[in-house]
C-alpha cells in the first residue's frame, strides 16, 4: 500500500520549503474511520460539478467560499493527529470533489509523502480525462497517492448521466488507468432502492470490477437522507423525498453480488 | 518459609509487610490471546439468576429491597448470610453486608438524621431506641461538623457554590490494601500494628501523638473483629491464605469489613488481579485448580462487588445517580522495570462482563499504555464496544508519580495502595464562581451577598481587562472558603466516623492527599474566551442585576484543539490549584485537584445562572473536563487533543473525559472497530491524556431505552457517565435527557 512512501519519518513539516499554495476548503474532521484505512484525517474541499440526486453534501458543490487554506496550515493541522494513525492511518482528501483542486492536491499529497503520512483520495474522477494537460496532472497526483476510494455511482451511462448530470465513460476510464498502473483502489457504491439496486445493474458492475487488477476493496455504502436538511437549507427540490434508506436484506444481497 | 508461602519467591516481602515487592518477584505476564477462558459455571449461571430476580425485585420496590432499622452495621452485627436458601456450599466466595442480598445496612455514625431519612424515604420506620442512643448518648460526623461551621461556610453551602460536601455521608476514597489479609494473615498484621504502638511518639504526648495512638488501637481492635467476622462464616483468617481459593476468600473478608463500617462515596477495591493471579498460577502448578475453577473464583468474587449496597437519602441520589458504591477495580498497568503487569487473570476480571453480562459495579478500569500487550489490547476494546462498562487510565502518567502498585481510590484518582488515604473534597463550581466575579458576589439564584462584596462590573460590556483581577480576586475567596471547609470535615470524619478497617490495612505512617475539585470548568474556559475575542454585553433587570449575557461575535471554545481556547483551559487549571495550594491543609495533607463532577453536573447546572459562553440558566454543566455541549466542531480527535493538554500534575486527583461514539463511526466490523478504538487510545494516551470513559452505542438506543425501561434488554443496559458506569435505566429523566443531548460521535 505504501508503494509510493518516501521513507522519512523523522522530516518534520518544518523542515520542508514552505508552501503557501491555497486550498479551498470546506471543513475537517479529526476522526475519520470509515474513509480509508485506519483512523484518518479527512479534508472536504469545496466545488464538485456532478449533482448526484442524493448527494449528502450539497452544500460542498459551490467552488466558492469555503475556508481558502494554505497546504502548510491543513498539514500542520493534520500532523495534530499522527499520535492517533498508527501504521494504517493518515489523511484523505474527500469533497466537494478533490480533483477539482488537482494543484494544491497534489502539492498537498506530495509534501505529505514527504513527511511519511499515508495518503487517500476519495473521488468520483468526474474531471478525469486523457486529455494532455489534465492527465499529466493526475499522473502526477497519483505518484503522491497511496490509495484511490473510487465511487462509482452507476454502471450503465444513461442512468449516470440520470442520477449526476454527467455520463460516466471517463470515471470507467479512470477506473481502468488505475488498474493499469497497479494503484489501489477500493471501489464505493451508493446503494440507493429503485436507481441502482437492481440485480441487473448490480451484475454489471461486478462484471467491470472483475476486469481490474487492483481492487482491494468493494463498499457497498446505504444511502441515507441525514443530508436533506442541507438541501433545505440551499433552497434546492430534493428529487428523491420518496426514497427510503435500503433494508438490511438488500444491502446483504448488493455485497454478495458485488464482492462474493 | 511458612507453608502457606511454599514456591513463592524474594525476601523483602517477608518480614515486613511490602506488598509491591512480593507481586514483582511473583508474578508472571502474560502476552497471549483471549482464547484460554471459560464459559461460567452452572453455579454461577444459577447465583447470577438469583441475583438478577432479586435486582428485578428491587427496582419494582423504588429501588431498595429491604432496609435494616433495628441493627447498627458493625463487621459481627450479623450471622452468616448467603445468596439464597440453600446456596451456602454453591457460593465460592461468601459474606454480605447483612444477613440478606441486598440488605442495606443501618450506619448513623455519619449522621443519625440521615441515617433516619434514609428509612423513612423508602417506606421504614427507623428504630427509636436508636435515635436516642445518637442523639442524646453518642455523637455523629454530621453533629461534629454543624457545630464548628462558619456562617460563611453554611452560606457557601446553601448558595451551592460548594456542592457534594462529604459532611452529611461517609468521606469514603480509602483503599485498605485487602490483599495483605491473604498474603500475611491477620495474626501478623496485629502484631505490627502492635509495633507501631509501641514505637508510636517518644513519651510527650502532644496532641498528634495521643490522636495516632488511639488510632492504630482502634485498627488492632478492627483487626480482631475482621478475624470474628470470619468465623462466623466457618473460616480462620489468622493465618495466611494457603491456595487460590483462600486468597480470594480472605481478600473478600477485608473488603467486607470495610463495607460494614464505612458508607464512602466510594469504596474502592483497589489493585488485586495481578496479585490474585499469583496463587491461581501456583495452584495450576501444583494441579490443584483448573481454569474453569479459578474464573469461577473470579466470577463469585465479582458478584459479591455487584451487591454492595448503602442506604442513601433523596439529596444524595441526585448527585450520584444510579446507586454507585465505586466498587473500582484496576486491571494491566506495567510495571517500573517495564515489565507489563497484565496476567490472565486481568483477561478474567474483564471476561466477567461476558460472562455476567454488563454491570456499573465493581468499576473496571484498565491501567493503559500503547505498550500494554497487544492482545488485551484488543480484548479490553472489544469488551468495551460490547458492554461499555470499561474506563481507561493512563498508566504513563500516573506511574512517575504513584509508581507501580497504585490504586483508583474511587472514579479516576490514583493512590498508593497501602501507602496513602485521601481527604475527599467534592467540588468548587468555578461557574458560578465567574458570575460572581461580575456581580460581586451576589448570587443569581437566591440574590443573596454569598461571596465577598467586591467590585461588580458595572457597565453594559464585560471587558477582559475589568474581568480578570474581579475573577482571580473572587477564585482566592473561594479557594479559600472551600480548603478550610474541608479541613473541618476532615477533622471531624477523623474524631466521629474514624475507618479503622480500612487504615488498618494501611501503614500506619500514611501519606495523606487533599482532594480538591472544579465543577464547570469548560462553561468557564470557554465564557473567558468569549470575553477576550468577543462582546460580551450584559443584560441587567429592573434592579441592575446582570442577569444574561448577549455574546456578539464569535470565540474559539475549548473542545477543537485549538490553542487559544485551550491555553486558558490550561491557565484555568494551574491558577486554581495554586491557589488552594496557599492554604494550610489538614494533617499536613498534600494538595490535589481534579476536574471531574459525577452526575452531578446536572445539579450544579441546576443552581448556576446564565453565563457569557451561551450556557442558559439551569441547563447542566457540561461533566468533567469535558467540552460544552456542542462545542466540539472537529471531531472527536480535536476534543481529545484539548483535553490532553491539560497538565496531569496539576490535577492529581483525575481529569475525567467521557465520549461515546457510535458503532458504525468506529468501523464496518468488530475487526474494524476494535482496531479503531485501540488506535483513539494509544493516540490519546501517548499525548499524556489521563482518562477515558468509553461507550459505544448510537443515540437511537439511548432513546428507545428512556422510552421502553421494562425491555428485559434493558435491565443491565450500562453506560459510562463522568468517572464511573451506571445501569442508564437508574438515572433520573432529567440525567437521561442530558446524556441523550451530548451528540454521540459518528461521521457521515
Amino acid at each position: 500500500m505504501d508503494q509510493c512512501k518516501v521513507n522519512s519519518q523523522h522530516i518534520e513539516l518544518s523542515d520542508l520549503p514552505t508552501s503557501e499554495t491555497m486550498l479551498r476548503v470546506h471543513s475537517v474532521e479529526s476522526f475519520g474511520s470509515v474513509d480509508g484505512p485506519g483512523i484518518r484525517f479527512v479534508i472536504f474541499l469545496k466545488g464538485c460539478a456532478m449533482r448526484c440526486q442524493y448527494c449528502h453534501n450539497p452544500d460542498t458543490w459551490d467552488r466558492a467560499g469555503g475556508n481558502l487554506r494554505s497546504v502548510d496550515d491543513v498539514l500542520s493541522q493534520a500532523l495534530r493527529y499522527r499520535s492517533y494513525w498508527g501504521e494504517k492511518g493518515g489523511i484523505t482528501v474527500s469533497g466537494g470533489e478533490a480533483l477539482l483542486q488537482i494543484q494544491p492536491l497534489t502539492e498537498l499529497f506530495h509534501k505529505a509523502k514527504d513527511l511519511g503520512i499515508n495518503t487517500c483520495l476519495d473521488t468520483s474522477a468526474q474531471p478525469f480525462s486523457r486529455k494532455d494537460g489534465r492527465f499529466s496532472a493526475f499522473e502526477a497526483l497519483m505518484k503522491y497517492t497511496d490509495l484511490v476510494l473510487l465511487d462509482i455511482k452507476h454502471i450503465d451511462n444513461d442512468a449516470h448521466k440520470r442520477l449526476t448530470g454527467w455520463e460516466n465513460e471517463n470515471i470507467l476510464d479512470c477506473a481502468r488507468y488505475l488498474s493499469d498502473i497497479h494503484k489501489p483502489v477500493w471501489i464505493r457504491h451508493v446503494l440507493v432502492p429503485g436507481i441502482n439496486d437492481d440485480d441487473e445493474s448490480l451484475h454489471r458492475l461486478r462484471s467491470f470490477i472483475d476486469t481490474l487488477s487492483n481492487v482491494e476493496r468493494v463498499e457497498v455504502l446505504p444511502y441515507h437522507d441525514l443530508g436533506v436538511y442541507k438541501w433545505e437549507q440551499l433552497g434546492i427540490p430534493y428529487k428523491l423525498t420518496d426514497v427510503k434508506p435500503p433494508t438490511e436484506e438488500s444491502v446483504l444481497h448488493a455485497r454478495k453480488i458485488l464482492t462474493e | 518459609m511458612k507453608k502457606a508461602w511454599r514456591g513463592f519467591t524474594g525476601t523483602k516481602w517477608l518480614d515486613e509487610v511490602n506488598m509491591r515487592q512480593f507481586i514483582q518477584d511473583n508474578y508472571e505476564s502474560y502476552d497471549g490471546d483471549a482464547s484460554f477462558l471459560e464459559e461460567p459455571t452452572a453455579a454461577t449461571n444459577k447465583l447470577w439468576g438469583m441475583l438478577k430476580e432479586l435486582q428485578k425485585q428491587e427496582r419494582a420496590k423504588n429501588g431498595v429491597l429491604d432496609m435494616e432499622t433495628e441493627v447498627v452495621s458493625s463487621m459481627t452485627a450479623y450471622g452468616p448470610g448467603y445468596i439464597g436458601e440453600g446456596t451456602k456450599d454453591l457460593e465460592k466466595i461468601v459474606g454480605l453486608q447483612t444477613d440478606k442480598p441486598l440488605k442495606r445496612a443501618f450506619m448513623p455514625y455519619g449522621g443519625i438524621k440521615m441515617a433516619e431519612q434514609a428509612c423513612t424515604t423508602y417506606g421504614y420506620e427507623p428504630s427509636e431506641k436508636l435515635h436516642e442512643i445518637f442523639t442524646k448518648y453518642c455523637k455523629t460526623h454530621n453533629d461534629g461538623v454543624f457545630d464548628a461551621y462558619t456562617d460563611e461556610m453554611k452560606l457557601v453551602r446553601h448558595n451551592h457554590i460548594l456542592t457534594g460536601l462529604p459532611d452529611t455521608y461517609g468521606r469514603g476514597r480509602i483503599v485498605g490494601d485487602y490483599r495483605r489479609v491473604a498474603l500475611y494473615g491477620v495474626d501478623f498484621l496485629i502484631n505490627e500494628k502492635a509495633k507501631d504502638l509501641r514505637n508510636c511518639g517518644d513519651g510527650t504526648m502532644t496532641e498528634e501523638i495521643i490522636r495516632l495512638r488511639e488510632e492504630i488501637s482502634m485498627q488492632i481492635k478492627a483487626l480482631k473483629e475482621m478475624k470474628e467476622m470470619a468465623a462466623i462464616y466457618g473460616y480462620d483468617i489468622s493465618e495466611p491464605a494457603n491456595n487460590a481459593h483462600e486468597a480470594v476468600q480472605w481478600l473478600y473478608f477485608g473488603y467486607l469489613a470495610a463495607i460494614k463500617t464505612q458508607n464512602g462515596a466510594a469504596m474502592s477495591v483497589g489493585r488485586i488481579s495481578t496479585f490474585l493471579d499469583i496463587y491461581i498460577q501456583r495452584d495450576f502448578k501444583e494441579g490443584t485448580l483448573t481454569e474453569k475453577e479459578a474464573q469461577e473464583l473470579i466470577d463469585h468474587l465479582v458478584m459479591k462487588f455487584r451487591m454492595v449496597k448503602f442506604a442513601r437519602i433523596p439529596s444524595y441520589n441526585q448527585l450520584f445517580s444510579g446507586d454507585p458504591v465505586w466498587a473500582t477495580l484496576e486491571v494491566a498497568g506495567l510495571g517500573m522495570d517495564g515489565r507489563s503487569m497484565v496476567t490472565k487473570n486481568d483477561f478474567r476480571f474483564l471476561h466477567t462482563l461476558e460472562n455476567m453480562g454488563p454491570s456499573p459495579e465493581p468499576n473496571l478500569t484498565v491501567l493503559y499504555s500503547s505498550r500494554l500487550p497487544k492482545h488485551f489490547k484488543d480484548y479490553a476494546a472489544k469488551i468495551s464496544i460490547s458492554t461499555s462498562s470499561i474506563q481507561y487510565e493512563n498508566d504513563d502518567v500516573m506511574r512517575p508519580i504513584w509508581g507501580d502498585d497504585y490504586s483508583i481510590c474511587c472514579c479516576v484518582s490514583a493512590t498508593q495502595t497501602g501507602k496513602e488515604m485521601q481527604f475527599f473534597g467534592a467540588r468548587a463550581n468555578l461557574a458560578k464562581c465567574l458570575t460572581y466575579a461580575i456581580s460581586g458576589g451576589v448570587d443569581s439564584k437566591t440574590r443573596e451577598q454569598c461571596g465577598p462584596a467586591y467590585r461588580p462590573i458595572e457597565g453594559d460590556v464585560v471587558t477582559y481587562e475589568e474581568f480578570m483581577p474581579r475573577f482571580m480576586d473572587m477564585m482566592e475567596w473561594l479557594a479559600g472558603v472551600y480548603v478550610n471547609t474541608l479541613n473541618l470535615i476532615h477533622y471531624m470524619h477523623d474524631k466521629y466516623f474514624y475507618e479503622a478497617a480500612e487504615l488498618a490495612l494501611i501503614d500506619t505512617d500514611v501519606r495523606r492527599t487533599f482532594a480538591t475539585g472544579i465543577a464547570g470548568f469548560s462553561h468557564v474556559v470557554d465564557s473567558i474566551s468569549a470575553i477576550k475575542y468577543a462582546k460580551v454585553n450584559i443584560i441587567r433587570d429592573e434592579t441592575g442585576f446582570p442577569i444574561e449575557y448577549k455574546t456578539e461575535g464569535d470565540f474559539p471554545r475549548y473542545g477543537n484543539d485549538d490553542d487559544r481556547a485551550d491555553d486558558i483551559a490550561v491557565w484555568l487549571l494551574k491558577t486554581f490549584m495554586d491557589m488552594i495550594r496557599k492554604h494550610h491543609t489538614y494533617r499536613h495533607s498534600e494538595p490535589t485537584t481534579s476536574i471531574l463532577t459525577i452526575t452531578s453536573n446536572v445539579v450544579y447546572g441546576k443552581f448556576t445562572g446564565n453565563m457569557p459562553d451561551g450556557r442558559p440558566a439551569g441547563a447542566p454543566l457540561a461533566p468533567g473536563a469535558n467540552p460544552s455541549y456542542g462545542a466540539e466542531q472537529n471531531g472527536l480527535l480535536a476534543s481529545l487533543n484539548s483535553t490532553a493538554k491539560l497538565p496531569y500534575e496539576y490535577a492529581l486527583d483525575g481529569i475525567s473525559n467521557t465520549q461515546t461514539i457510535s458503532p458504525d463511526a468506529l468501523g464496518h466490523n468488530d475487526e474494524e472497530r476494535v482496531n479503531t478504538l485501540v488506535g483513539v487510545m494509544d493516540g490519546y494516551f501517548d499525548r499524556g491524556a489521563h482518562h477515558l470513559n468509553v461507550n459505544v452505542f448510537g443515540v437511537d438506543k439511548l432513546i428507545d431505552c428512556m422510552e421502553h425501561p421494562e425491555k428485559e434488554e434493558y435491565a443491565n443496559f450500562t453506560i459510562r457517565v463522568s468517572g464511573y458506569a451506571v445501569k442508564f435505566i437508574d438515572l433520573t429523566r432529567e440525567q437521561q435527557m442530558d446524556v441523550i443531548a451530548r451528540r454521540a460521535h459518528g461521521s457521515m
